[in-house]
């Protein structure tokens, strides 16, 4: 697994406490999850999709992801409208652990809120709580 | 690497049936015919099967080397945490296969079945009497029936007395069927962390637990081996707001004869004969899971129920409230039959000690391994312990190395990646049925292999070598299943 220094963390999206990025797209949020919690995760063999139109709170879960070891929720980083899947995973889930921000996107949500995804941390505030879970 | 036991010898390569065979080759010989040939219905002749055609002694020797090729607890140490991969003695075949009982059908009336259900209602208060719990059904298959049959019963309960409750509450040291039986039956699981020590907090509870809750799903021992040291307080939060408390019993083996599960407050619960009571499972199951319950759920146990009228035993469905049948007949017989055998045999005396040495082995494991293995909770465990890879993380050295190299010493590898609640689980029990001398092999082995993460990791990496097969690809096998020959 990588060391903290080899993660690759872009500075133009947000993070969630629980490993999710999300980026704004003209005004919609596209989402995904973090080099760490792919990594974290191993191998992804299936990804489960939320459906087109639902509509979620932040921190409600929208989808699972699982690996060789686990089974893991994956949790809306902002509330909205989930207008978009990314449904290229259902074949290929693969392209989460090999580019998790760009063809390994999850979702692409209208948020209720535009504003919210600022709440979210920037790349330098999730290394540091990445540091307070060595 | 010394050569340890049981790693060595030889492997012998088998080809598909189909590849053995030979046309016209035959392991049987047909009577000669002594009526009159009647020809076959067009629509019924052609081609057969593609079957191969194989003499007697190549199928004999085909499945006796598959059979080689398999590890089970006939073989050697099985240490699979929460499968309580106890040895099965071979008198619970010899009484399931006494002729009486081998011959049984369900559908026979209950006057030429008597010792059969006489053996079902000894079974039914033997397991009522080790639990502390008041009436049993052993209707459910295995565990997770039993979750589900329990959750039914909670809900038939809550249903009697006109009240709708929608959530139950699940701690992430819960079996991880726990939620998924919960919510199978119709309820909200709600998840529940555990404290830093690995227990569930009172208070924890007391903070969700409303009258909108049905109750609490609890596994005591938890997944972490712990005892879930304030139950009865929970149960109390639980009761007091008109929730009932299930528990998962199958971590049984660390507490017969020991915990009276009734009196610290659990409701229902279910117990899996093939893990506590010696029954094969895995390839060799099937399961059963019993549902163990209190005066108050006995009004919704499912049907038929074995009752005793005089010195008579029958099968009665005259109970209006049950939630009806789970099974197409009564449960998994067979599997009874090899419990019933187990308890009888072993006595209350037996059982008891069967409990106080499987935790007597896991925690001398825990401490002959704790300066080798990180140890997350580093308190007396019950029948299983966890540790992780904390400590081989700086040779990139992860769990799932460990556990295929300790193919090569001879052993099954333990649980991992289990419990979620710690990072890198290995979770080790090894049961009552291991002697101190195969303890202190595989406690030896964890070691050189820990010593080897350090000298030589990639050892460890390329393991299994000894197997007939080596690593699987785990990655490609779920993301592209073949699922034909």
């Amino acid at each position: 697994m990588k060391e903290i220094e080899e993660l690759f963390l872009p500075d133009n999206v947000r993070y969630a406490e629980t490993h999710e990025w999300a980026r704004d797209d003209d005004g919609n949020v596209t989402v995904g999850i973090n080099d760490y919690a792919q990594d974290q995760l191993g191998d992804i063999v299936f990804v489960e999709l939320p459906e087109v139109g639902a509509t979620l709170d932040k921190g409600e879960e929208f989808g699972t992801l699982e690996s060789v070891k686990a089974v893991s929720e994956i949790y809306m980083p902002v509330s909205g409208e989930i207008t978009a899947i990314n449904e290229a995973l259902e074949e290929a889930p693969e392209l989460v652990n090999q580019e998790p921000y760009n063809r390994g996107w999850i979702i692409e949500v209208k948020p209720d809120d535009p504003d919210e995804i600022n709440t979210l941390m920037d790349n330098n505030e999730y290394i540091e709580t990445l540091k307070g879970d060595e | 690497m010394k050569e340890p036991q049981g790693t060595s010898g030889l492997i012998l390569n088998e080809p598909l049936l189909w590849e053995k065979g030979k046309k016209g080759r035959c392991g049987f010989s047909m009577p000669r015919r002594d009526v009159v040939p009647s020809p076959l219905d067009e629509g019924l002749t052609g081609d057969g099967p593609d079957f191969p055609d194989l003499s007697e002694v190549d199928v004999v020797r085909h499945y006796t080397r598959l059979s080689q090729w398999n590890f089970g607890v006939d073989t050697g140490m099985y240490p699979l945490g929460s499968c309580t991969m106890k040895y099965n003695p071979k008198i619970n075949e010899r009484e399931a296969s006494l002729p009486g009982f081998a011959g049984a059908h369900p559908l026979l009336p209950p006057d030429l079945s008597q010792g059969a259900l006489e053996l079902m209602y000894r079974l039914e208060q033997y397991l009522a009497e080790i639990t502390g719990m008041d009436a049993v059904t052993l209707q459910p298959a295995a565990g997770a029936h039993g979750e589900l049959t329990g959750m039914l019963l909670i809900h038939a309960y809550h249903k009697s007395r006109g009240s709708h409750r929608l959530k139950i509450i699940v701690p992430d040291t819960a079996h991880g069927t726990n939620p998924a039986s919960a919510a199978l039956c119709g309820f909200h699981p709600v998840a529940v962390k555990s404290g830093e020590d690995g227990i569930i907090p009172a208070e924890a509870i007391t903070a969700i637990m409303d009258e909108d809750t049905a109750g609490i799903m609890i596994t005591n021992p938890n997944t972490l081996g712990l005892f879930e040291e304030n139950i009865r307080e929970i149960a109390e939060v639980v009761h007091s707001k008109g929730g009932l408390v299930y528990g998962d019993g199958a971590n049984m083996n660390a507490v017969m004869g020991i915990v009276q599960m009734g009196k610290i407050g659990f409701d229902v619960m279910h117990l899996n004969l093939h893990k506590t009571f010696s029954t094969p499972h895995g390839g060799g199951g099937p399961g059963s899971g019993p549902v163990c319950v209190k005066d108050i759920l006995e009004p919704f146990l499912p049907v038929p129920r074995v009752i005793k009228k005089g010195d008579e035993y029958l099968l009665s469905g005259d109970f209006p409230e049950s939630i009806g049948k789970l099974q197409a007949f009564y449960g998994n017989f067979g599997v009874m039959i090899k419990a019933c055998s187990y308890i009888m045999s072993m006595g209350s005396e037996g059982l008891k000690r069967a409990s106080q040495l499987a935790v007597l082995n896991a925690n001398y494991i825990k401490e002959h391994l704790k300066d080798s293995l990180y140890l997350p909770y580093d308190r007396a465990c019950m029948h299983e312990c966890v540790f992780s890879d904390r400590l081989q993380e700086a040779e990139k050295i992860t769990t799932l190395d460990m556990a295929k190299r300790l193919m090569d010493y001879g052993f099954h590898p333990p649980t991992i990646y289990f419990p979620l609640v710690v990072h890198g689980a290995m979770m080790i029990e090894p049961t009552e049925t291991e002697s101190k001398e195969d303890i202190d092999r595989f406690i030896e082995a964890l070691k050189s292999i820990v010593a080897e993460a350090g000298k030589d990791p990639d050892l460890l990496r390329r393991a299994p070598t000894r197997p007939k097969v080596r690593r699987l690809d785990e990655t490609a096998a779920a993301r592209k299943p073949r699922l034909t020959g």
